[in-house]
């Protein structure tokens, strides 16, 4: 059943990115084009996505959060770190310049498989890569030199 | 580039139903929806025993533009500009990335931005700052 409502749930989320014009990498390059704003090619839609995202998201969880338990499992994993590390703002940096060059980011390349096109494929396995190498480097035992751990609870 | 229409309707449609996600994710399974964090555990190695619901939840992701063509008969528009080289490159840096920074725009951008995280706060400017940074170099540096 928690599997069923699990792939509900993504389910929601890839319509949620659909409907918006998130799916599109065009849409998202548009957006980021700040540079486009005097030709006027600027796409504004995507402030809206975040707008009616995050305008959901925290009144639910404000409601959520309340809950004793979640309705599936004994507690809440909800990230408690507060500082400000080098690895929270080197990685947003690179994902960053994936996102601008190629116009997607993990939710929307997943969602892209769906609409079969070559592009999504490619672009999937190499970000599945990309994460794999990522995780694999933070848990090197050489890495604790040079970088705090991830928080797994973060997503 | 290709020019694409200013939709903020829709766009605020969507993007409400991308935060019911993560509120419904919260109340069923207790987690942040961050798909990079979803998507990287697919991989291993496995440190707790939620795969399977991590699957589901990729897999109803997959299955969206399949659920919208049905519906309303025809796939919605995707244009992806990028060639061979440069979606391998992206997707290395955008995966990368994503798991070295704890999350992407779901995980930091929506989910922590609604918990007032300063951390998600302080990478959600990140992002968006290489990204808008990127397209600018790409689009007005030729």
């Amino acid at each position: 059943m928690a599997i069923l409502i699990q792939f509900a749930i993504g389910l929601v989320f890839g319509i949620g990115l659909i409907v918006s014009g998130m799916s599109n990498p065009a849409k998202v390059l548009n957006f980021l084009d700040v540079g486009g704003i005097p030709a006027g090619t600027w796409d504004a839609s995507l402030a809206f996505v975040m707008a009616g995202a995050v305008a959901v998201t925290f009144i639910g969880f404000s409601r959520v959060l309340k809950l004793a338990r979640p309705f599936f499992a004994d507690r809440f994993y909800v990230p408690a770190r507060k500082d400000i590390d080098l690895r929270i703002v080197v990685g947003p940096a690179i994902f960053g310049i994936g996102w601008g060059l190629a116009g997607f980011c993990p939710g929307p390349a997943l969602t892209a498989l769906g609409f079969g096109s070559a592009s999504a494929f490619i672009f999937v396995a190499a970000m599945c890569a990309g994460m794999v190498l990522a995780r694999f480097i933070g848990q090197l035992p050489s890495s604790a030199h040079f970088v705090t751990p991830a928080d797994p609870l973060e997503t | 580039m290709i020019a694409t229409p200013f939709t903020p309707m829709a766009s605020f449609l969507g993007g409400a139903l991308i935060g019911l996600a993560a509120v419904l994710l919260m109340w069923a399974t207790g987690r942040i929806a961050g798909v990079s964090g979803i998507a990287a555990r697919l991989f291993p190695p496995y440190e707790d025993r939620e795969f399977a619901g991590r699957l589901a939840f990729v897999a109803g992701l997959v299955a969206a533009p399949i659920l919208a063509r049905f519906v309303s008969g025809s796939l919605p528009v995707q244009t992806i500009a990028a060639g061979t080289p440069v979606l391998i490159v992206a997707g290395l840096l955008t995966g990368f990335g994503a798991v070295w920074g704890s999350g992407c725009t779901s995980g930091h951008g929506v989910c922590g931005l609604s918990r007032l995280s300063l951390r998600s706060l302080v990478a959600t400017i990140t992002f968006m700052a290489a990204g808008i940074a990127t397209v600018f170099m790409v689009r007005h540096w030729g």
